[in-house]
């Protein structure tokens, strides 16, 4: 018999600690598969952010780096640089890449850096209880915005994606969303893509990904779906920037 | 055997390289430049990697994912630039990754000036970072020093698997001294223990994919209480180990002292200088030349056969080696001081008067 569905190989056996309806799980899951699939579990490291995915070495089944708050990509950059060979990808919040790690993101990407970036984009800094982050949402109610972003106090969603797009080192930049199955098929095939380019040596490439926090929005597991969908999608188009 | 002039900042990243060095990032600050250009001209004559990072931040964590791949990595900067590295160099800590972090000291605080001080003591030696660690903290005298100094700072880094600072300031890095580097079949032998497949195969924690072999992480974070204190003993049972077995100083004219002098790096040459001067028997010189640990060993010994000593505590900073010495001495020595800082140095003809002669 032929077996078509199995627990990937790259993911250990063990529950996450993540709340019902988050979407960090899913990622994981499609990050190990994708990792199964392209048969470089062997060969691959992880620099794993700080963040509610802190802990996502306990997660994967392969060789892992933590990093402090910011600079994945620069602990990536030292690892990718010594071992050209080894396939190495940084899994990082919207607070980590977007504003903490700016410089970090900006310039590994303008240096060309071989390297596959998983993006969470969740519009909120989970794990330390759901303050806003760079990428949250105008009007949306965070810890430190208990009236809603305000543009003209809190400046706007900052779109890196795009700013990154830019940059001549930058080779590949897809926004995808977990809020459908069908998106998550898609957000599959663009993580895949990502480490296909890396192998293929094509340079720096970046999957956002639109993710949901129930806990932090306020919303049903099913309702931060269709917020994804309704809301957030609006503000960041879903598709190949780059 | 060949001699050649260098400057301390070139020897520095000669030594390294020859130590085996295979990653360094660094970030332009007065007084290092040279040190980051001669880096950015050698390493790729090595076939080795060379990055000008972003920031001093960006550096440190460059350093930390080379080195958390097994390979000898290496970062430096000045004053400023190091504070902005103590991050990273907590978590190289933490990780217990070997890493060797160069910091060619100015005058602060703040901004400061570009001239040489030794007022970063405090931050070398103490921890500098947040959390309960230590740097082993080397203190080079003279261009021949920093040369030499790099390999045993590699080698203890590697050993210990713990951050090792070499603390210099301005003064050593700008300055240009006959350097001895020794012949060529001397340093191949050395090669040998040092190339990065030796690394490698003794670093059996280092990250270079899981094949054959169970994976393998590095962190510095633990969920329960209960982790991170075991994970905080075992640094502190290897800083005693360290305690124990590193500590290294000079001494000169101590037969029969009645005044001890106490400096390190530049410092220790202008004391030396003096007492060449005075020719004075009652007046000796330790030069701690690890920081961390201190040499608290010869200030005990001292101590206890002669009730009647006094140390003079000199440095280019307002007092911070003096604290070690006196802990070193609990209360058995007289301990004066005399510094400057904000680029001064104490002269030969301070030191004099303040010796009373």
């Amino acid at each position: 018999m032929n077996k078509v569905f199995t627990h990937p190989k790259s993911l250990r056996k063990i529950p996450t600690h993540y709340c019902p309806g988050c979407g960090h799980g899913i990622v994981h899951r499609l990050i190990a598969e994708v990792v199964d699939e392209l048969k470089i579990r062997e060969k691959t490291i992880a620099v794993a952010p700080v963040g509610c995915a802190v802990v996502a070495y306990n997660y994967w089944d392969f060789d892992c780096c933590e990093s402090a708050h910011g600079r994945a990509l620069a602990v990536a950059t030292g690892i990718k640089r010594c071992l050209p060979k080894n396939i190495v990808f940084t899994y990082q919040g919207d607070g980590d890449l977007a504003a903490i790690g700016t410089n970090e993101t900006i310039h590994s990407a303008n240096r060309g850096e071989n390297l596959t970036v998983i993006f969470i984009n969740n519009a909120v800094y989970g794990m330390t209880g759901g303050q806003m982050a760079p990428t949250t949402l105008i009007n949306q109610k965070t810890a430190t915005t208990p009236l809603g972003r305000e543009p003209s106090y809190h400046g706007w969603p900052l779109k890196i994606s795009e700013i990154l797009a830019l940059l001549k080192g930058v080779f590949y930049v897809e926004r995808t969303s977990l809020h459908s199955p069908q998106e998550v098929l898609k957000t599959k095939k663009a993580i895949k893509q990502a480490f296909l380019n890396q192998i293929e040596n094509k340079g720096f490439s970046l999957v956002e990904i639109l993710s949901p926090c129930p806990t932090y929005w306020g919303l049903k597991p099913k309702e931060a779906l269709d917020w994804i969908r309704d809301v957030m999608s609006k503000e960041f188009p879903l598709g190949r920037i780059k | 055997m060949e001699k050649i002039l260098i400057s301390g900042n070139e020897a520095i990243g000669e030594g390294a390289i020859q130590a085996g060095c295979f990653f360094y990032a660094g970030y332009p600050i007065t007084p290092q430049n040279e040190l980051t250009a001669y880096m950015a001209k050698r390493m790729p004559e090595e076939k080795r990697i060379f990055i000008q990072a972003e920031s001093e931040i960006s550096a440190i964590n460059m350093v930390l994912g080379a080195s958390a791949c097994g390979f000898r990595a290496m970062t430096s900067s000045s004053s400023p630039g190091i504070s902005l590295k103590q991050e990273g160099i907590s978590y190289l800590a933490g990780c217990q990754l070997p890493a060797v972090i160069v910091n060619i000291m100015r005058a602060g605080p703040g901004l400061g000036n570009v001239f040489p001080a030794q007022s970063d003591y405090f931050q070398a030696t103490k921890g500098g970072g947040h959390g309960d660690y230590h740097l082993i903290v080397l203190a080079p005298s003279s261009v021949q020093e920093a040369f030499d100094f790099m390999f045993w700072a590699f080698d203890l880094a590697d050993k210990y698997r713990n951050p090792v600072m070499i603390l210099g300031d301005g003064m050593l890095g700008q300055m240009m001294e006959p350097l001895i580097v020794q012949s060529s079949k001397f340093i191949v032998n050395r090669k040998k223990l040092r190339t990065t497949n030796y690394q490698l195969r003794t670093k059996r924690w280092a990250l270079t994919g899981c094949k054959d072999r169970k994976p393998n992480i590095i962190r510095s974070f633990y969920l329960t209480q209960k982790e991170l204190e075991e994970n905080n003993l075992i640094l502190q049972r290897k800083y005693k180990r360290i305690k124990e077995k590193e500590a290294r100083w000079e001494e000169f004219n101590l037969k029969e002292p009645k005044i001890i002098l106490v400096a390190y790096g530049t410092m220790a040459r202008i004391a030396k200088g003096v007492i060449k001067k005075l020719k004075d028997k009652k007046i000796g010189l330790i030069r701690p030349i690890t920081l961390w640990p201190f040499p608290e060993k010869i200030f005990k010994e001292l101590t206890l056969k002669n009730k009647d000593l006094t140390f003079l505590v000199l440095e280019m900073s307002y007092g911070q080696m003096l604290e070690d010495v006196k802990l070193a001495v609990e209360g058995k020595a007289k301990v004066e001081f005399l510094g400057r800082a904000g680029g001064g140095i104490p002269t030969e003809e301070e030191i004099i008067k303040k010796l009373g002669n």
